[in-house]
């Protein structure tokens, strides 16, 4: 079992960390204090750092990661989706097929109150803790919407009426049913992507391709 | 009192400045000593004017309206200036011109990201020099530059701009595909590359040469066996690294997926890394076509070093090697006049 694949990796803490520390696994790495200790943040004897997800871009960007594993919904909240937009610079170099979940439109079941509003008042309110993807969306289909950025559950600012709809992350659509929210849309899949830092992508070449062959090779669940 | 200042500026004291000069100092010696000449253009720019410029995602991001009305922008970088001052200052002289130039250039910024809203820049313009040679005298001076400010671990990823436009060309990739396939490629997001080479309707082959070549990088071995449709550019990248003496050879890396987010690069294309330093410490490159957009049409190359960054590196690398120390102690002592 090799001590560590030579590149510093930033590793999600979430729900995307079974799949992550899994993976980590079948490369060879030994993850059993990974799994049990959940405090510890450095884990130096195999390159492993572990944080949030939507800090993982953080971390990778400024090359105190050279290689990290984050969610596609992360990525589109914070990289650059457009032409001159300046967004985190790290590059996205496979799609690890774990974690996927939907982002979607969502609102109260029963008559669509998000289209009725856009109808009569021209604007429609949405919640969301992903404000760039959700004004994108709404911008790209012609709605003209009013974005609520929220911190916690998202579910609750349709319920209390503070607004019409809500972008948000599915995996089954439990929570969503289980506050009486129906998906309208779906925008996109996301699921677990390896991105690199600019820098370590080509001082660190052999072994972030070595990996990549790896990873390639322990044929990704589709 | 506190008075604050844009995020992505800072204001720079005595005891940095000192160390900073001590940078630019050196630098300008190495451009000097191999002939290049400094000059100043103006920060503000008729924006019309910079436009012939294809920036891409450098654009300028601050425009402001003079007292007719005519809209000035605060240059992004140093290239297009220089493009124009050839152009109409030197419209008659004999190639090749050197310059080189130590400037503040201006970039639109996210806020919390870190990016820099004012650079200091020092770089060199070569024009009139055609590849491989110009391209191998860049090299060559921004190395020299590099070693004698005594950054030690940096290396050159070295790649060409003109090598996957012709590599879609070849494989037949549609015309309107094209530009969006680069984009992505800019970006290196090798997971939406491959969905927008699958919607445009490249498969089998084609599809792989154009996933897999722009993931080459390493030593000279990879500009042997290059697949067909690449032959071309990377012949260039031969050409150019073949002129090199070995202290710059030793630090190449060559990138076939190298392309830098400035429109105007047309062949040979480099950046600078060190493993101090998360991000490009600068770059460069030929834009053979940039004069040609201001009047006159001259093959060109060069580049520009970041100084913040250049410093940090610097810094860090510092604690092993004492370069910042050796540097401070041929200048003038910070606060005194030169």
């Amino acid at each position: 079992m090799s001590a560590s694949l030579g590149l510093t990796i930033a590793v999600p803490r979430g729900a995307l960390f079974g799949g992550t520390v899994d993976l980590l696994s079948a490369l060879g790495l030994d993850t059993e204090e990974l799994r049990v200790n959940d405090r510890k943040l450095l884990f130096e004897e195999i390159g492993v750092v572990t944080m949030r997800p939507s800090d993982v871009p953080t971390y990778v960007e400024a090359g105190a990661a050279d290689i990290g594993i984050t969610g596609k919904d992360v990525l589109l909240e914070q990289l650059a989706q457009a032409p001159g937009e300046s967004g985190r610079d790290v590059y996205e170099l496979l799609d690890l097929g774990f974690g996927r979940c939907v982002m979607v439109l969502a609102s109260k079941t029963g008559p669509d109150l998000a289209l009725e509003r856009l109808r009569r008042l021209g604007v429609m309110r949405v919640a969301t803790k992903y404000p760039r993807i959700a004004a994108r969306y709404l911008e790209e289909t012609g709605r003209q919407a009013e974005i609520v950025e929220v911190k916690g559950s998202v579910e609750l600012a349709p319920l209390t009426g503070m607004v019409e709809a809500i972008v948000d992350l599915t995996a089954t659509g439990t929570t969503l049913r289980e506050n009486n929210l129906e998906v309208r849309e779906e925008i996109v899949v996301c699921t677990a992507r390896l991105i690199a830092n600019p820098v370590a992508y080509k001082l660190k070449a052999a072994q972030i391709d070595a990996l990549l062959e790896r990873l390639r090779a322990l044929s990704l669940p589709a | 009192m506190i008075h604050p200042i844009p995020s992505g500026t800072r204001d720079v004291l005595p005891e940095e400045t000192g160390e900073v000069r001590a940078i630019t100092d050196t630098l300008r010696r190495v451009f000097d000593e191999r002939g290049y000449g400094e000059i100043y253009t103006p920060a503000l720019e008729y924006e019309s004017v910079l436009a012939r410029a294809d920036m891409a995602e450098a654009q300028p991001a601050y425009r402001v309206f003079d007292e007719t009305g005519a809209v000035l922008v605060l240059r992004s970088d140093m290239t297009a200036p220089i493009a124009r001052v050839v152009a109409t200052r030197y419209a008659d002289s004999q190639p090749p011109l050197r310059f080189c130039y130590f400037a503040h250039t201006y970039r639109g910024v996210r806020p919390q990201r870190g990016q820099l809203r004012e650079m200091l820049q020092a770089g060199i313009e070569l024009i009139g020099s055609a590849a491989p040679e110009g391209s191998a005298e860049a090299l060559t001076v921004m190395c020299a530059a590099l070693d004698a400010v005594g950054l030690k671990d940096y290396k050159v990823g070295v790649g060409d701009a003109s090598l996957f436009p012709a590599l879609m060309e070849t494989l037949g990739v549609p015309v309107e595909a094209r530009e969006e396939l680069l984009h992505t490629l800019v970006r290196r997001n090798f997971v939406e590359l491959e969905q927008r080479l699958h919607e445009a309707g490249i498969d089998g082959e084609a599809a792989e040469l154009l996933l897999d070549v722009p993931q080459l990088r390493g030593g000279p071995e990879l500009l042997t066996d290059a697949p067909g449709p690449a032959v071309e550019a990377v012949t260039g990248m031969r050409r150019v690294y073949e002129l090199l003496a070995s202290n710059v050879a030793e630090r190449v890396i060559f990138d076939l997926g190298l392309i830098r987010n400035i429109g105007y690069y047309t062949g040979a294309v480099f950046e600078v890394y060190d493993p101090e330093f998360g991000a490009p410490l600068g770059g460069g490159g030929r834009y053979d076509e940039l004069l040609g957009r201001f009047g006159r049409s001259l093959p060109a190359v060069g580049f520009a070093l970041n100084v913040d960054p250049l410093h940090r590196a610097l810094a860090g690398e510092e604690q092993g090697t004492g370069a910042l120390a050796e540097l401070r102690s041929v200048i003038a002592a910070p606060g005194e006049a030169p």
